[in-house]
């Protein structure tokens, strides 16, 4: 039994350490290949400099993926802002509840996790199109609300399920107008699963590949289309310039999600 | 139970978003393919049978279907004993190990991609280190092969694995490992008959996402996989954007929809077997 013991530390434990590594390391060699002196993309990087950062940054000689940037920023703040306050209604009313009708559409709503973005994102071309609208941000902004929609929906769904019924019970019978209760009572309680949900919805609709892909237009470039193009042409390295920064901003925000709401919680 | 009207109201919006915007283009989409030209003027079936009639399409739906599974399982392998650890460890340990899994979910996936090319590549990390220790005479082809794909995915995905295994480990009442232990079991079969079966809802609902994600992952495939690897998000992306044929990517597009659907519900069915067999 000894020997069973040690085995079991040692199998869980390798591989263990290999699921770590593998989690790990992607993201520290690209930190490390984007400060490369080197003309081409390598790892060790044949010396440390910052000259891909400053080709990154300059206006003139990057202005495609700075428009790109600009382009997913302003797509992700509109499909943040719009399914966080779409999702977090249909949650306090759904949240707590069961039946059929509650199960079908909560199953409705969840679907775009499961099933295949890819064809969803061909729909949504085929059916603007014959809608008659032409690519634009807009277009790409609508696609992202339906896929990170569910992303909010279960977070403040979680949160739903912390708020004691008694304190809405207790708020309505000394008179508190629906309205009422929801601002100084339910929204206290779910605000941390709001806040997550929406920094998930941000950032999944930051990198969403399979819906822009069908959306962007030559005037709408994403940035993960444009970093896609980069890297198929032939390896531009400010493609790890551009990583870099993208891991920099949402380690930065993961920060500062865990210390205002405990975003780490808001998985459990 | 019924919903109170108020709360009819409060659902409505995002009912209405996704009818109009989710929905409806999806119906749609089954139209589409039921056109026989290109020009989406003639009603008929010539497209599915075009598309289903071409051996090459099963071999694409088998290799689809395939890379899922291998990922699911690579990801289980390293994933759940990554998740077991965690289920050990102490409160600041926990914190790590599930900042480690959030970050590359939130890092995004053409950024990952690009990490595994570098890694992957003739002249990559592993290449480097395989050559400097010696185990091989020239450099791995592991770019444009199935096996750096799957190695790859694995990183892409375990997040998904492990964000709702780690949940329902995190809620598991940790006396009955005790309780297992001070009763004589060794830790494998702690693990096999008490760990196992009260993680399995976990287990299977990130097998699920893994599944899902991986056979979708059209810029992971793409890029990783090369022109010579060919999967059904390929096929959908030719059709529609280089060849405009909406009939046939939209054949393509509910083929593999139907196909994942049906990965994922033999995951379910296989996760309620399972339970069954366990307790």
């Amino acid at each position: 039994m000894r020997f069973k013991d040690l085995s079991y530390s040692l199998v869980v434990g390798v591989l263990a350490g290999l699921g770590f590594l593998i989690l790990v390391a992607p993201v520290l060699i690209v930190l490390v290949t984007s400060l490369t002196r080197g003309r081409s993309i390598k790892f060790p990087p044949s010396g440390l400099s910052l000259q891909w950062y400053e080709l990154l940054f300059d206006p003139v000689r990057s202005s495609q993926i700075h428009r790109a940037a600009l382009n997913s920023l302003e797509v992700a703040l509109a499909a943040m802002l719009a399914a966080t306050v779409l999702a977090t209604l249909a949650s306090v009313a759904l949240a707590r509840r069961g039946g059929p009708w509650v199960r079908a559409l909560d199953t409705f709503f969840m679907s775009p996790l499961i099933l295949p973005m890819l064809a969803f994102g061909l729909a949504a071309l085929m059916y603007f199109t014959f809608l008659g609208f032409r690519p634009s941000l807009t277009l790409i902004a609508i696609g992202h609300v339906i896929v990170v929609s569910p992303l909010v929906l279960r977070t403040t769904f979680a949160s739903m399920s912390q708020l004691d019924p008694a304190l809405l019970e207790s708020s309505a019978s000394l008179g508190a107008s629906w309205l009422y209760t929801f601002r100084r009572v339910t929204l206290p309680v779910i605000a941390p699963g709001i806040a997550a949900g929406a920094f998930l919805a941000f950032v999944g609709s930051l990198d969403n590949v399979p819906i822009s892909l069908f959306l962007a237009g030559p005037r709408s470039d994403m940035l993960p289309i444009r970093m896609w193009g980069m890297m198929e042409s032939m390896l531009d390295p400010r493609v790890a310039a551009v990583s870099g920064v993208l891991i920099a901003v949402v380690l930065v925000l993961m920060l500062v999600m865990e210390r205002v709401v405990g975003l780490t919680r808001s998985f459990k | 139970m019924r919903l109170r009207p108020a709360e009819w109201q409060l659902v409505l919006p995002l009912a209405l978003a996704y009818a109009a915007f989710f929905l409806v283009p999806l119906l749609l989409l089954v139209a589409v393919s039921a056109y026989a030209d290109e020009k989406i003027t003639t009603p008929g079936f010539a497209m599915w049978r075009k598309f289903l009639g071409d051996p090459f399409t099963w071999k694409v739906i088998f290799d689809t279907v395939k890379l899922g599974v291998y990922t699911v399982a690579a990801t289980v392998l390293v994933g759940y004993p990554l998740a077991l650890v965690y289920l050990g460890a102490g409160p600041r340990a926990q914190r790590v190990i599930l900042f480690v899994v959030i970050l590359p979910l939130l890092t995004s996936v053409v950024v990952r991609t690009f990490a595994w090319i570098v890694i992957l590549g003739r002249e990559g990390v592993i290449n480097q280190t395989v050559l400097w220790l010696g185990l091989a005479p020239a450099p791995l082809r592991l770019l444009q092969t199935e096996h750096g794909l799957v190695i790859a995915l694995t990183q892409i995905e375990m997040p998904l694995l492990l964000l709702p295994l780690l949940s329902v480990m995190s809620r598991m009442d940790p006396s009955l490992r005790d309780a297992s232990a001070a009763l004589g079991a060794s830790r494998w079969r702690t693990l096999f008959r008490v760990t196992l079966p009260l993680s399995l809802p976990g287990l299977v609902a990130g097998c699920m996402l893994v599944f899902a994600s991986s056979t979708t992952a059209f810029i992971s495939q793409f890029v990783i996989g090369g022109n010579r690897l060919v999967y059904l998000p390929l096929l959908i992306w030719q059709q529609s954007l280089v060849v405009y044929n909406w009939p046939l990517a939209s054949a393509a597009a509910l083929t593999l929809l139907v196909s994942v659907g049906a990965g994922v519900a033999a995951i379910a069915a296989l996760g309620r077997r399972s339970r069954a067999y366990a307790i």
